[in-house]
């Protein structure tokens, strides 16, 4: 957590009336995978744009790796890797040549280039079939192979935008075990956009909740949850009826009850005392099985940002 | 710079000729290409086609036709399969990726036509075999060179700047199959319709090109077409512009 990689200063990108980024103020220590959380036309992609130098801010500064955007975004493409919106591969020509087009972007060494592409091959299973046409390959694999072009360089930071999109959940674990596997071995910083919150939740050691342009909340995910989800308890067991309900809803430490497939699930007021409330339910008639008490998820957390938003 | 500029070359060259629609296809096309402008043409034409003037049309025309078959892709294409912002979001500078694009479509053109200009004249002097050697005057192989590499310049500028605005190949095709149509249709019904004695002036004045000053009055016209050209498509290239289309 020392050094930043990404610093901006009420970044915006307006087109149009369209606020697509609007007011961005944000800081992104080195080595660790950021989540920049958010839903479709959010600003996410644009900002990714915007770090890369390949849109010009409409006002605001940002600087990467301490370079700036607007005046040395050839040096920030020069020092970053990027997997965006599409895997950018080239289908006609095999994953061996993606990467040796790409190694010669980077002016690797042709030596060097290969020994690279060999061992990010190796790492991801798909040296077997590095002379195969890409265009002949699945999605995953695609993704697979565009997550090793982006690192291929060594780049200190890379920026991912939403690299497990169409995958489908077999792909999406694959390629997302990938990316903490290589994030860990290659000490890269990780930019991340999402809007799997499942996804930042198992990777992201900080994350960004942006909403039409604008950074509703920044943090680690525990303290997204502490700032924004009230503690929560499920109740699983026999005989929650109404009135079970309507007591749970009397007692000043309960803030919300619902009933959802037998199970109950409290949201509480601060860090409520569970036995008074397993006593009441146990008096009113229920049968209390299981009592699970904790946090709220990183999904409850952003749907309760975007509702607040509202 | 040369190296980035190399370094698109090669993946435009590796794409046009070893992957598109597979390798043996890609090589089919050129082989055909060089069939027809190094072999069938010379057979028919005789040793006219190392002696006449007119063979300077074709050196002018052939190029022009090649690196419009190609260059409609160059960054229409990228567009179209997603490869495009990719490729902007890398460290090759601007100036890199344009030149490397089209020096890759000029150079598979003018290729091709100097490796036909050669066959023909081994066409012709071993089908039509006079007793002595029929070789091109020295104005016909630098007309026949230099042309060829100044028209293929020409259709990769304007095949550049068509396809940067083109948001597919086919639009980008259909835009430079219309052009290049106007370039070689419209100066051939024109001359039909102006009136004899102008026709004859015409032809006199054509006739005249025939020395080696014209040619390079022509040559250095064309070269400063082509460089107006690469001006306005370095003009036209803007990062943003691309990804934003």
């Amino acid at each position: 957590m020392s050094d930043l990689v990404i610093r901006t200063e009420e970044l915006s990108r307006h087109f149009g009336s369209v606020r697509a980024v609007d007011s961005l103020s944000l800081e992104v220590p080195a080595g660790i995978v950021f989540g920049f959380l958010g839903p479709n036309g959010a600003g996410k992609t644009t900002t990714i744009r915007l770090l890369l130098g390949l849109l010009e801010p409409t006002s605001g500064r940002a600087s990467v790796l301490g370079l700036d955007t607007r005046t040395e975004s050839e040096r920030i493409r020069q020092l970053c890797g990027a997997l965006l919106e599409h895997s950018g591969l080239y289908e006609r020509l095999s994953a061996e040549d993606n990467l040796e087009f790409y190694g010669r972007v980077w002016r690797m060494p042709a030596a060097e280039r290969q020994k690279r592409a060999r061992d990010l091959l190796t790492h991801l299973g798909l040296w077997e079939r590095r002379r195969e046409l890409v265009g002949t390959w699945s999605r995953g694999m695609k993704q697979k192979l565009a997550l090793a072009r982006a690192l291929l360089h060594r780049p200190r930071l890379i920026f991912l935008d939403e690299p497990t999109s169409g995958l489908d959940p077999v792909g999406a674990v694959a390629v997302r075990e990938d990316l903490a596997r290589l994030a860990t071995s290659e000490g890269v910083t990780v930019f991340l956009t999402t809007h799997n919150l499942a996804e930042a939740e198992k990777l992201c050691q900080r994350v960004g909740v942006i909403r039409e342009g604008r950074l509703l909340a920044v943090g680690s995910p525990d303290e997204l949850r502490t700032r924004t989800g009230a503690p929560r308890a499920q109740i699983i067991g026999r005989g929650f009826d109404g009135s079970v309900l309507s007591l749970l809803r009397t007692r000043p430490e309960v803030a919300n009850v619902q009933l959802h497939d037998g199970q109950l699930s409290l949201e509480l007021r601060g860090e409520a005392d569970m036995a008074p409330l397993v006593s009441l339910l146990v008096n009113a008639g229920a049968q209390v099985e299981e009592v699970r008490k904790g946090k709220a998820s990183l999904e409850e957390v952003f749907l309760t940002l975007m509702e607040e938003e509202r | 710079m040369i190296t980035d500029v190399l370094t698109i070359v090669w993946k435009e060259w590796k794409e046009v000729l070893l992957q598109r629609s597979g390798m043996r296809r890609g090589w089919l096309n050129v082989l055909l290409m060089v069939a027809v402008f190094g072999v069938f043409l010379p057979l028919q034409a005789g040793r006219d086609w190392v002696t006449s003037p007119i063979v300077l049309g074709s050196w002018a025309w052939v190029p022009i036709m090649l690196v419009a078959n190609i260059i409609a892709d160059s960054f229409a294409g990228e567009r179209e399969r997603h490869t495009l912002e990719t490729l902007l979001a890398s460290r090759l500078p601007d100036t890199a990726i344009l030149l490397g694009k089209m020096l890759a479509a000029v150079s598979y053109a003018w290729g091709i036509t100097l490796v036909s200009l050669v066959l023909g004249v081994i066409t012709v002097n071993a089908t039509h075999w006079e007793g002595r050697l029929a070789m091109y005057p020295p104005h016909l192989i630098v007309g026949g060179v230099g042309i060829s590499l100044l028209t293929a310049a020409l259709a990769a500028g304007v095949g550049v700047l068509v396809s940067l605005r083109a948001s597919t190949v086919r639009q980008a095709q259909q835009t430079l199959g219309v052009a290049t149509l106007l370039v070689v249709w419209v100066p051939i019904l024109a001359m039909g319709m102006l009136p004899q004695s102008w026709q004859v002036r015409i032809s006199e004045a054509l006739g005249a090109a025939n020395s080696m000053g014209a040619l390079l009055g022509a040559m250095l016209a064309l070269a400063a077409v082509d460089v107006g050209l690469v001006v306005a498509a370095r003009a036209r290239f803007r990062r943003a512009r691309l990804i934003l289309d």
